[in-house]
Parts: structure tokens; sequence; C-alpha cells
């Protein structure tokens, strides 16, 4: 056996080996995430019927007329879209310097015990954390009683009650490993000798850091806008119990088109609607960024 | 340079603080002797934690979230196994296609993936819904997290390992029994526990899949609309905190071990 053929025969046999164990978690994300997918797509076109879970199969663009046209639903997706880019932007700037401390300047030993500590909060009941936040940020909540017992207030701040605002807050609390982390891990790619390059020619701290450090680290950033805008705008449990049903996202149309309301193809509709706009909204961005993405570590 | 340290550690510290608040608050109210969620505090009482110990749906909902919880885990660890060995030590032609279509539930909105599983399975079976539809679903998303964990047992695997236990005559299923399942077994209970814990914290899919049988999130968010009922519900969630950074810190320790066993460098993270 030559060399040559027994390499051949190896790379044969490790596709073989890869396919064969790739195969099952291959087939149930294939049943159970992109046939369902492809059910949502199909559901969209179809028609509501009367009974209980009906749908009558034929087809019918009228979902997505009525999705694109009927005044409520565009404003409630434009107010959507407006808390996603708040929530995004918040997030990942509060998120940039924690992560650029960790990387910088936490001794390497101590470095996963900060990241530890950050993801912690994240996996804990998050309907509890979302309910807390409302009883922080409320009318008689815990900034305003301590302000006012503090006397640094003499009437409850009211801005911060009720509002988008808090939604805002809530939301970037929710997210903030999924921002820290992916910038974490791109500046801790950088080689530092390049930072040391750029204090040698001259530039000061600060352009070095606004010309080297952060265009380096933008593949993180743009990871990790992507992964708090996208599932932000599926998010119906934080309007729902911060606003009280008041300021509806567009999640919790689907929710109630799917559930309550028991129209699943408008209910579809609307959440196709959703994913072609915040995946469009995405592409976009990586696009804007591409030349960052493109450099070479 | 220095003191531009300091201010970034003040900033990281006070932002620990703002991640940290809502968990600091909770026992707080859990253990105060008022109906109310609010300051001043009223004093010390145990009686939310004695409602809670009565309550029979509540008893009920966690011992659904404890069956949701434990075959998720163990499903989702096997998918990932298999994924990660997959992805870690072959080369096979559309890795990355595939391999991005089982990671996708990351970045995919959690309501979008729970009204698709729900129609597909009121169109296909009718209403079966109930605890096996929340495990199929929760399995979903966990996985990729599973996989994230165990890729990084295997890629810190020394593969000579691996080839001296071929020359010394083992075939393929021993040597991953003796040589590669000792070596990743603590990244697979990391990856146990990260699941178990993801599950009992689902609330969306299990809203959307559950029919009839409410898990622990779905019954708490249930009684979040009921004034009186939320010292109770700040008294079981204090528990769930506690176990939950509990089970973290085992997984944490596991997966710290399972990177010197392996002699990789500590990246450090879940993600």
């Amino acid at each position: 056996m030559t060399e040559r053929s027994s390499w051949a025969q190896w790379a044969r046999s490790s596709a073989a080996s890869g396919y064969a164990l790739i195969a099952t978690p291959a087939l149930y994300a294939l049943l159970l995430l992109a046939a369902p997918l492809a059910t949502v797509i199909y559901l969209s076109f179809m028609t509501d019927g009367p009974g209980v879970r009906e749908v009558i199969h034929t087809f019918t663009t009228e979902n997505y007329v009525l999705t694109w046209t009927d005044e409520i639903y565009r404003s409630i997706m434009s107010r959507s879209l407006f808390v996603s880019f708040m929530v995004t932007l918040t997030t990942v700037v509060l998120a940039f310097p924690v992560a650029y401390f960790v990387s910088f300047y936490v001794t390497p030993s101590k470095k996963s015990l900060w990241l530890f500590l950050i993801t912690i909060p994240f996996w804990t009941s998050y309907l509890v954390r979302v309910f807390l936040w409302k009883v922080i940020l409320g009318y008689n909540g815990v900034i305003n009683s301590g302000l006012l017992s503090l006397g640094i207030i003499d009437q409850p701040i009211t801005w911060i009650n009720v509002n988008i605002g808090a939604i805002v807050v809530t939301l970037a609390h929710a997210y903030a490993p999924f921002a820290i982390l992916p910038i974490f891990v791109s500046l801790e790619k950088i080689d530092r000798s390049l930072l040391e390059a750029g204090r040698d020619l001259g530039e000061s701290a600060f352009m070095t850091f606004l010309r080297v450090t952060l265009p380096l680290a933008m593949p993180g950033v743009v990871g990790a806008v992507l992964i708090v805008f996208i599932p932000t705008v599926g998010d119906y449990v934080t309007p729902d119990i911060i606003g009280g049903g008041k300021l509806p996202l567009i999640a919790n149309v689907i929710q109630k088109q799917m559930l309550a309301i028991d129209n699943m193809p408008l209910g579809s509709a609307v959440a196709v609607s959703a994913m072609l706009i915040v995946g469009t909204a995405a592409g976009l961005f990586v696009l804007a960024n591409a030349r960052y993405l493109r450099v070479k570590k | 340079m220095k003191s531009n340290g300091n201010g970034l550690r003040l900033y990281a510290i006070l932002y620990l603080a703002f991640l940290y608040a809502p968990i600091i608050l909770l026992p707080l109210f859990a253990f105060n002797d008022g109906t109310i969620i609010a300051f001043p505090l009223k004093g010390f009482s145990t009686k939310w934690f004695e409602a809670m110990a009565e309550d029979g749906v509540l008893k009920g909902a966690v011992i659904n979230s404890l069956i949701v919880g434990s075959c998720t885990a163990i499903l989702s660890t096997t998918l990932a196994l298999l994924a990660a060995r997959a992805s870690t030590r072959f080369e096979f032609k559309g890795k990355g296609g595939i391999m991005g279509l089982i990671m996708m539930p990351l970045i995919l909105p959690e309501i979008v993936m729970a009204m698709a599983i729900l129609v597909v399975i009121l169109q296909v079976f009718g209403d079966v819904l109930g605890l096996p539809t929340i495990i199929l679903g929760h399995t979903l998303i966990c996985t990729p997290f599973a996989i994230a964990i165990l890729s990084a047992a295997f890629q810190s695997l020394d593969k000579s390992l691996e080839e001296a236990a071929y020359d010394l005559g083992e075939n393929k299923w021993s040597t991953f029994r003796l040589i590669i399942l000792p070596l990743v077994l603590p990244g697979i209970i990391s990856a146990l526990l990260i699941s178990f814990t993801i599950s009992m914290d689902e609330f969306i899919l299990a809203n959307f899949l559950g029919g009839t049988e409410p898990t622990l999130p779905v019954y708490i968010y249930s009684q979040l609309r009921f004034p009186k009922a939320i010292p109770v519900i700040m008294a079981v969630a204090t528990c769930l905190v506690a176990v939950s950074i509990s089970l973290l810190i085992i997984a944490e320790y596991f997966r710290r071990r399972g990177v010197a066993k392996t002699g990789g460098k500590d990246s450090g993270g879940f993600l």
C-alpha cells in the first residue's frame, strides 16, 4: 500500500465517521427546526378556519397584507424595532468596557472567575428577574422609596416606571453576558504587540485604542449586536410583566394570535415578517462592518 | 495607564452590582414579614417558605420541571456529544452548514421556535401537548450550549493519545470508552448540568408546548399577576436561584477540571 492511497482511504473514512456521528443531531435539527420553520412559512399563506386550531389550506396573501398595512401592527412593529435597537445599543455600549477590563486588566488566572461571575445571573430565574426590575423601577419601587426616605427627592420619579425605558433596562440586564462574551473573545485574540507598536509610533493611548484595538474588536462587537438584536425581538415576557400589557411588542402580538386568538396563519405571517425585517437589518449591519470582519487576526 | 485600569475596575464592579441587583433583593423579600413587595421591610419571617411547602400545584410543577430538565439534559448532551465529536475530530463536506443549522437556536428568538414546533406538532400529531413535547423543544435549544462546552473539551484533547491506543490494538469503540470518555467526562457533566439549568428556567417553549402541564416557570408566570401570591413566588425563586447557583458552581468546577485534565489552557466561560 503506498502512502498516498492509505491517506486517501483515511480521508474517506474520516468523512464517513463524521457523517455517521453528525447524522442524529443534524436530523433532530432538521425535524424540530428546519421543518417547523418551513411549516410556519407555509401556514402564513393559508387561511384561518373557524374551529379551534383549524387551518383551511387555501392559498392567500391576506395575512401579509394585513400585517403590513394595518396601523396597529405597523406601530407595534416599529416600537418593537426601536426597543430592540435601544436594547442592543445599551447592552453593547455598557458591556464593552467590562469585556475590555477583563481582557486587558485582569490577571489571566482570575479571568475565568470574572466571566463566571458575569454569567451567573443570566442562568437564574428569568421571569423573577424581570419581575424584580419592575419592583426596582416601579412607582413605589426600590429606587423611589429609597430616594424618598433619603430625602433626595420629594416626589416619586415617574420616568423610570412602566415605559419603554424600563423594558430596555430589563432586557439590557438579561442579555448582558451575550454581549460581553463575544467582545471578550475578540479582545483576547488581539496581539498585544500591535498596541505597543501603536504607542511606539507616537499614538496616544486613546488613539491606539481607537485605531488599533477597536477595529480588531469589531468581529466581537458585530457578534454581540446580532446575538442581542435578533432574540430581543422575540421576547414577550418582559413587555408583559414590565409593561403590564400596556406596551405590547411584536412578540406579544404573535403569542396572542398563536394561542389566545387562535389565528395561526396571521400569527405566522406576523412572525415571518418580523424575522424578515430583523434579518434584513442584521444583514445590513454585517455588510456595513464587512471590512472589519474580513481582516485576518 | 494605572489609574485608567482602576477606573475600569470601578465600572466593572458597578456593572456586576447592576447584574446582581435583582438576585440580591430576592431573599430580602422572601424572608420579609409583609405581603407587599416594597421597602421598608417589615421583619424576618419564614412563613412564605412554609406556605410554599404546602402548595400542591407548585409541587406538581416542580416535579414536572425536574422530569423535563432531566430528560432534556440527557437528550441534549447525547446529541451534543455526537455533534461535538464529529465537528472537532473529523473533516467532511458541508460541516459548516450542518453545524450552523444545529447551533441556530442560539440566535433565533425563542418565540419563533416555540410557535414553529407548536404548529408542526398540531398539524402532524394533533393535540398531544404535554411534558414530552416540552422535552423535544428544550432539547433543541439546550443542544447548542452543550455543544459549546463539549467542543472545548474535545478540542483540548491530544489526538496522539487516541492514535497510541489504536497502535496498542484497541478498536474505535474501546478507544472511545477507555481514552476519550474519561478525558471528556468533566465536560459531559458540565453539559448535563447546564442543559438541566436552562430547561428548569425556560418559560416560552414550555408555555407554548406544555398544553395543560405547567412546569415551574409556567406556574410562576401564572402567579405573577396575583399580588397575594407574590411573596410565595419570591420564596420559590430564592430556592430556585440557590439551586441554580449551586449547580452552576459544580458545572464550572467540572468544566475547569476537564480543561486541566486534557492539558488545555483555560479560556474561561460557558459560551
